[in-house]
């Protein structure tokens, strides 16, 4: 980064930033009746869902916003939405 | 049933899009950038127009861009690309990347226009991406030209004497296609594989494309944030939110409304900026001219 | 060295395609039009080898640089007057985000009402812009200026984007001899642009970040630090050139019959040759008067206008701008040049030749009677009583 050069940033560096404090609801990936189909990852407005193996995706709470798209798009309802504990 | 969640594989991020950006929960235009990232590669440069996405990906020192990226100002990311484009030719390099522009409706079809007109006119290799979210939602969700009629925004409210915003959306596929440009699609985050084909199949064809991707915005639509896909889906069911192709100017391809048709309550009435429309019998008349805009999509576009 | 007898405008753009330019854009205006119309040509028959935009405004035209300037390419845009007025966004733009692109403005009066001929007010208004302004005395300087602009721009010390400030008709629609720079010789003065950063997959920066309250004002420092660097620059970029070339125009300043003189007139750009012809007619008869040519405005050379004035009683500063409601612009800077040092000259301040008035041997008479007088508010020089009810 070079601040003094027209404030450059290096690629990605958002990483750092730890959008998981916002989150009120959070989504419990079950794991159980998963079919695959990867619409969670997909429509995840932050990237951060990810396929561990087939029909076995997760979610990195370091980043999730809670927002639950996923929850409301998974073809399978194995994707549910409970309150944050904070 | 287990509430165990299994923890992340190492390689986590592999969008070039990275996480940690500052969008809101359910942010329709964040999810297009990730789509349209992830179909384009990472051997490309990206202009973008002042705007939310501008603002919740490049906040220094961090950035989520994982490809090299350009913002400079509010209207001019046509321009800036066009530059960028005539550079990589200059110094030989025009096989080192493709060139993407972006821009919000505003960016794109008020004040940027004159700039993507100028980028389309001279035949530029660069593939223009507009996320419409349809209104100004970065300075907090006033009326744009691509803003659809009846519909209620911060310098479009309703009241005694008013509807919401007065105007029809603005044609701006037509106009890009105007232009005699080789290729125009519109898309909705609703539908990530035709998204990734579109951009595919942009990105291969030579020339200037011009791309406009329905992004529902849950803070200036007042929807709820789970509900952003539903809510793309229904514009595009409902004939609201016609997607097609153009090439060359001739509509190619487009996606289908479902049959019997969906009534565009079932999409109005899952939106705050609509909710006026509802609250009175009147309200049923404006409804009905909704409803007539969504029948001449599908009238022009051959959407049933 | 051989001498053309050659317009301005086609000097200048004979000179910026020796600069090896990537990319030039531009929007046609009057008076710039002569420069871009050379630039085309050159390109079109292949004489340099560039990527020439036509753009739809000037908005565009500086935006298309910038975008070019950022990708790694060394790119060049000329405009005037209005045309100026709507770039200044993006030269705002350009400078924060440090890139080295080099302009020529061609100098215009702006509207209202409208006038296509010679004052500085344009590029006197983007003088915060963080852009270092030089001004061109003649058609040799105008020319020669734009070989040592990209020099200074791209120095890796500075990156900063550099104005050659040109007057409008007066300069680049009047035919002078002019020793023109050659290929070899250019190359020979000004390296290949080599940036430390910029657009590419190979190393994916993102340019163009939104900066808060924690790191903007540090952002403008750099510039201010990095503008205070480039006088020094300026300096040896005249001095190389001097030695390449032979010739020398001032670096920062120039001064013509200063050392001995007890009144000094200062300004900018052509007017410098009218006042010399003056300062030489009034040599003769025994006035010990001389000229002091402000080269660089931005950054501005406090140091070296005091150095070569602090002997001066009497200055006169001349100028074709205005800030209304104030008065004059560079006499201000003049003023404050001496501001604390223990002895101040009687300053007078003159605005003339706006909109093209003419400005003739008698104008700069008057001027000098009045430098003689007490320090007053600045005065407009050469109005027609006529036209303001014989005030």
């Amino acid at each position: 980064m070079r601040l003094d050069l027209g404030a450059i940033a290096k690629a990605g560096t958002s990483k750092a930033n730890q959008t998981g404090s916002w989150r009120n609801y959070k989504p419990i990936f079950h794991q159980v009746k998963c079919i695959g189909c990867g619409l969670c990852k997909i429509y995840c407005p932050e990237g951060c869902v990810t396929m561990i193996e087939k029909k076995k995706y997760t979610v990195d709470y370091t980043y999730c916003k809670g927002c639950g798209i996923c929850a409301e798009e998974c073809s399978s309802s194995d994707i549910e939405m409970i309150v944050e504990e904070k | 049933m287990s509430t165990t969640t299994l923890t992340a594989p190492k390689e986590q991020s592999c969008t070039l899009l990275a996480s940690g950006h500052t969008a809101c929960t359910g942010c329709g235009e964040a999810l297009a950038a990730k789509l349209v990232l992830g179909a384009a590669g990472s051997d490309i440069i990206v202009t973008d127009a002042t705007g939310c996405l501008e603002v919740f990906t490049t906040r220094f020192p961090q950035s989520s861009w994982e490809v090299p990226f350009i913002h400079s100002l509010f209207e001019n990311s046509a321009a800036v690309a066009s530059g960028v484009e005539v550079a990589l030719k200059a110094l030989g390099r025009q096989n080192e990347a493709k060139v993407i522009a972006q821009g919000g409706d505003g960016g794109t079809a008020d004040i940027g226009l004159q700039a993507l007109s100028g980028m389309l006119e001279r035949g530029h290799d660069i593939l223009y991406v507009c996320y419409d979210n349809e209104a100004y939602m970065n300075t907090g969700v006033q009326r744009s030209g691509l803003t659809p009629f009846d519909c209620m925004t911060t310098t479009s409210p309703c009241g005694e004497l008013s509807w919401g915003n007065k105007h029809n959306k603005k044609d701006m596929p037509s106009i890009a296609a105007a232009h005699g440009i080789p290729y125009v699609a519109t898309a909705s985050v609703a539908f990530p594989k035709d998204i990734e084909n579109k951009v595919k199949k942009a990105l291969s064809i030579t020339g200037p494309k011009y791309m406009q991707i329905h992004s529902p915005c849950p803070l200036g639509w007042r929807s709820n944030p789970q509900l952003t896909i539903k809510v793309a889906k229904l514009a595009v069911q409902t004939g609201l939110y016609p997607i097609f192709e153009m090439e060359n100017g001739k509509v190619t391809k487009v996606r289908k409304v479902t049959t019997p048709k969906t009534p565009v309550e079932e999409y109005l009435k899952i939106q705050g900026r609509f909710a006026h429309l509802f609250k009175s019998p009147k309200g049923k008349e404006e409804i009905q001219k909704i409803q007539e805009i969504a029948d001449r999509n599908v009238e022009k576009y051959g959407l049933a | 060295m051989s001498t053309t007898f050659i317009e301005g405008s086609i000097a200048v753009a004979k000179t910026v395609g020796v600069c090896r330019p990537h990319v030039i854009s531009a929007y046609p205006i009057t008076p710039q039009t002569h420069i871009v119309e050379h630039l085309s040509e050159l390109v079109a028959d292949g004489e340099i080898k560039a990527e020439y935009v036509n753009v739809e405004s000037e908005h565009s035209a500086a935006s298309v640089v910038l975008g070019s300037s950022a990708t790694g390419a060394r790119t060049y845009t000329a405009t005037t007057s209005q045309g100026f007025l709507l770039m200044i966004e993006v030269l705002f733009n350009i400078a924060g985000m440090r890139l080295p692109v080099v302009m020529t403005c061609v100098n215009r009066a702006v509207s209202a009402p409208i006038n296509i001929w010679n004052d500085q007010q344009d590029s006197l208004t983007a003088r915060d812009s963080g852009w270092i302004q030089l001004y061109a005395e003649d058609n040799q300087e105008a020319s020669d200026m734009h070989l040592q602009a990209f020099k200074i721009a791209e120095n890796k010390d500075i990156m900063l984007p550099v104005m050659v400030c040109m007057d409008g008709f007066v300069l680049t629609h009047s035919f002078d001899p002019v020793e023109l720079i050659s290929q070899e010789q250019a190359d020979k003065f000004l390296p290949p642009f080599k940036p430390e950063y910029y657009l590419t997959p190979k190393n994916p920066l993102t340019l163009g970040t939104m900066v808060g309250p924690d790191g903007y004002m540090e952002t403008r420092y750099f510039i201010e630090k990095t503008m205070h660097a480039s006088l020094q620059v300026i300096s040896d970029v005249a001095a190389d050139f001097h030695n390449q070339f032979g010739r020398f125009q001032g670096g920062l300043i120039d001064t013509y019959k200063v050392e001995d003189a007890t009144l000094v007139l200062v300004a900018m750009g052509s007017i410098i040759g009218t006042i010399k012809d003056i300062v030489d007619e009034l040599r003769a008869k025994g006035q010990k008067v001389g000229v002091l040519k402000v080269r660089s405005y931005r950054p501005f050379p406090k140091d070296e206008i005091y150095k070569a004035l602090s002997h001066v009683k009497e200055i006169g500063v001349v100028e074709k701008a205005v800030s209304l409601g104030y008065g004059g612009i560079l006499v201000n800077e003049i003023k404050s040049v001496f501001y604390g040092k223990p002895k101040t000259p009687k300053i007078n301040g003159f605005i003339l030749g706006l909109g093209g008035r003419d400005i003739t041997a008698d104008t700069i008479h008057q001027v000098i009677k009045e430098t003689v007088k007490a320090a007053s508010e600045e005065k407009f020089v050469g109005l027609n009583e006529a036209l303001i009810g014989g005030k």
